[in-house]
């Protein structure tokens, strides 16, 4: 009886709301650590030295040089009173996002005045090379919910970006134009989605098994053609180049943000437009409507006349067509050559990004440059020298996606249909 | 009956090698220039892709190079067959043992590394008898990576959490967690500074059986019985009735009063012990010192080794042996005739999707009675 009737007090906070009570508790332990851990126990003595650029010019013009003990105390105190917003907003039963977010930057700072002591941290370069090491895992996020949204589990990603950065190489390179290069990467990318659709949506093949064998077979093809084709012959076949820096004016002056997304390739506007369009398309289009019903209860959608399959097909092709230009980053936005394999698993922590997003479009974005950012502060690290090893900072994304899906901090759920191979008029299933 | 179901598995596989053949020949910069005399360039396309099948074949199963004055001699590259299939038969048996009860294991290959390291830390790190070593450093292994596998198989059952994104995220995990190892000192051989283990002892390696000159060692009887433990398992076994059962349908099991979570949970485990066995066999029967690249792709390939083999214990050793000899052949291939290895993971991939769309080859030969591929059925993020 006693224990019914705690079951039932605990009921008594919906399911969200548990989750986020859980959430807040969390915060409130990585705070306290911090502080414990980052500020009180360390020695201290040393300095850390943050630097800024503020125009778009690479030339030092700030700098703030901190004592780390006091850095990682304050901030940790600081994201304690994070915690503590969040706890009042969690009473008013409002949503913590914005106190998450603040928590997440002052821990992060604090881990940084800790790690870094004694050190040169180069501000403006550590989320510059952030964003640059998320452009492809944007990308390939927005592929993954374009397809998933409409129902077809796209594992494919990392395929896809292969197929585009390895065919607009070598198209950039044959005929000596990046923007041809530009242009054939979305057709890579649909070549393999379109694979995918047929198996998928036509044969009713699982779509896991399906994702993951079109990536074998695409690492294969491209190291195979590079091996016998762009390695002997470099200067025909894999002689691409890279877009030119594009600075827009006025706003590459702002300081700090400027230099950070407004002198970038063509490529990376490419992707603030794919983003913005995909969100806008997806929650207020007809279009949108149509692929979120399709993904979340296909017999519903089609007893309005949707032919639910044709919005699949679509959907997978578009989401190949993105994913295919994100490839196109890799040769033609950062190295001008294709190697093999240089997608590296991108494709994977772009899915990590789609289900820790939530399946939404900005979502994925920020967790993308989550991910961008933890891959480029290891690297610093690992130059630095900290007293982590930075291994364990490049399990931060695998280690964080686990963690989201097994509902702890807060449960994602991937659209109803997802996966599930639809025949017409029989159910879903 | 027999010769029924080995019909989509052939016809996939003659499939895959035509049309890697033309992926040969078309690539080959010297038949391309023969574009002017169609004649002469499909003559050229066929023998190019002709002698890097011929040089697959000698690198796979016998080579008359290597026979010269020594019959048997030319069995080696049998015997590195068998080196490369027996890993890939446990890995692929993990796969396939998890894909019948309805889970789909794509953590072999980091389960693999956690028994790997299991197997090398008891290998090189204790003194003990022989045998008992090696059984010591095996039993590691399978305890390592069915802990990692079967926690998994508890996230599952108890939060919900999807074991396809968690073992693809584990992967990573277990990949940098055995770089960060190989740098510890710990695991660091003395006097180097690259991330290498110190060999296993002798005690602990698996004994060659075809004499000292070939590598082929214990470790490809030790996938066979595991083999026949599965299918036992699966076809002889209250639990393996259990696991087919959850896998043909969790709700009606559930009903039925089997725990759909403890069944999640353990087969889960035997996945991972079967995965981290393959580690083992690697370590303790071919490699002996662990590197960065001890888990190579065993546990990617086991994904379509399982696949070919329908996720029958027999199939899957079947599919591994072929797998093998394509992994083994493909060196000697690159090595003679400059075709890249990675060619195997075209035909790899190919036979796969060949077999995967039972349609696509019914319409294409015009075949009645093939048995489709049941286990590929969709099951959807949320199931």
């Amino acid at each position: 009886m006693e224990r019914l009737m705690s079951e039932i007090e605990v009921r008594s906070l919906s399911a969200p709301e548990r989750r986020r009570k859980r959430g807040v508790i969390t915060m409130g332990v990585l705070g306290a650590f911090a502080l414990l851990v980052f500020g009180i126990f360390p020695k201290g003595g040393e300095q850390v030295t943050y630097s800024f650029v503020l125009g778009n010019e690479w030339i030092l013009i700030k700098e703030w040089i901190i004592d780390s003990k006091t850095g990682a105390i304050g901030f940790a105190i600081a994201s304690l009173l994070a915690v503590f917003v969040a706890t009042l907003q969690f009473k008013a039963r409002k949503t913590i996002r914005l106190a998450s977010g603040l928590f997440g930057a002052t821990f992060l700072m604090s881990f940084l005045c800790w790690a870094a002591a004694g050190k040169f941290v180069p501000f403006t370069g550590l989320l510059q090379g952030g964003l640059i090491l998320a452009v492809p895992l944007i990308f390939g996020a927005m592929a993954g919910i374009i397809s998933e949204r409409s129902g077809v589990i796209n594992i494919a990603i990392e395929g896809q970006l292969l197929a585009g950065a390895f065919m607009s190489g070598v198209i950039a390179s044959l005929m000596q134009s990046t923007w041809a290069g530009l242009l054939v990467a979305p057709f890579a990318g649909m070549a393999i989605s379109w694979l995918l659709a047929v198996f998928a949506i036509k044969y009713g093949i699982d779509q896991v098994v399906l994702g993951f064998v079109l990536n074998v077979l695409v690492i294969g093809v491209t190291n195979f053609l590079y091996g016998k084709l762009l390695i002997p012959y470099q200067s025909t076949w894999n002689s691409g180049g890279t877009f030119d820096i594009i600075e827009i004016p006025i706003l590459a002056k702002i300081p700090v943000i400027g230099p950070i997304f407004f002198a970038q390739s063509i490529i990376i506007y490419l992707m603030y437009v794919a983003v913005i369009v995909i969100h806008i398309a997806l929650f207020k289009s007809k279009w949108g409507l149509r692929t979120r019903s399709v993904g979340e209860h296909p017999t519903a959608a089609e007893s309005v006349g949707i032919d639910v399959n044709k919005v699949r097909f679509r959907n997978v092709l578009i989401a190949g067509a993105v994913a295919g230009l994100g490839g196109a980053f890799f040769t033609l936005g950062a190295l001008g050559a294709f190697s093999k394999e240089m997608t590296a698993d991108k494709g994977f922590i772009a899915l990590a990004a789609v289900i820790f997003g939530r399946w939404s479009p900005l979502g994925a974005v920020a967790a993308a440059l989550i991910f961008g950012f933890a891959d480029n502060l290891q690297g610093l690290l690992t130059i630095i020298g900290t007293p982590i090893p930075s291994e364990f900072m490049l399990m931060v994304p695998y280690i964080a996606t686990v963690i989201a899906v097994s509902g702890f901090v807060g449960r994602v759920r991937a659209p109803a249909a997802d996966g599930v191979p639809y025949k017409r008029g029989g159910g879903s299933h | 009956m027999i010769l029924k179901k080995l019909k989509l598995p052939a016809i996939s596989f003659a499939m895959a090698l035509f049309v890697c053949g033309l992926l040969i020949a078309f690539s080959d910069p010297k038949v391309l220039a023969l574009r002017g005399n169609p004649l002469e360039m499909i003559g050229k396309g066929f023998s190019t892709a002709g002698s890097a099948y011929w040089a697959l074949f000698r690198g796979s199963i016998y080579d008359p190079l290597l026979a010269e004055g020594n019959f048997w001699g030319g069995f080696y590259p049998f015997s590195e067959t068998l080196v490369t299939a027996s890993p890939l038969i446990l890995t692929g048996l993990s796969v396939a043992l998890a894909f019948r009860a309805g889970l789909f294991n794509i953590g072999a290959q980091g389960q693999f590394i956690a028994g790997a390291i299991g197997a090398s830390w008891v290998g090189f790190a204790f003194e003990m008898p022989i045998f008992i070593h090696a059984i010591t450093a095996m039993a590691t292994a399978v305890l390592f990576a069915g802990l990692f596998g079967g926690f998994v198989g508890f996230l599952k059952a108890r939060t919900g959490a999807h074991e396809v994104i968690v073992t693809i995220m584990l992967n990573y995990v277990a990949a940098y967690f055995l770089l960060w190892l190989l740098s510890t000192t710990a695991f660091l051989r003395p006097g180097r500074q690259d991330p290498l283990a110190p060999e296993v002892r002798q005690s602990a390696r698996l004994p060659h059986f075809l004499g000292s000159e070939f590598r082929a060692n214990l470790g490809f009887f030790i996938a066979l019985l595991a083999a026949a433990a599965v299918w036992w398992l699966l076809n002889r076994s209250t639990w393996g009735f259990r696991f087919r059962a959850v896998g043909a349908n969790a709700s009606a099991s559930r009903t039925a009063g089997i725990s759909v979570a403890r069944v999640t949970t353990s087969v889960m485990f035997i996945a991972g012990a079967l995965a981290g066995l393959g580690g083992a066999v690697q370590v303790l029967g071919s490699e002996f010192a662990m590197t960065s690249g001890i888990g190579g792709s065993f546990g990617f390939d086991a994904i379509t080794v399982a696949l070919l083999g329908r996720a029958t214990p027999v199939g899957t050793v079947f599919a591994a042996l072929l797998f093998g000899a394509l992994r083994a052949g493909g060196l000697t291939m690159q090595a003679s005739t400059g075709t890249p290895l990675d060619l195997v993971l075209v035909i790899q991939a190919l036979v796969v999707l060949f077999i995967a769309a039972p349609a696509l080859i019914k319409g294409i030969f015009r075949l009645k009675n093939v048995e489709s591929g049941e286990t590929l059925a969709s099951k959807g993020w949320n199931g």
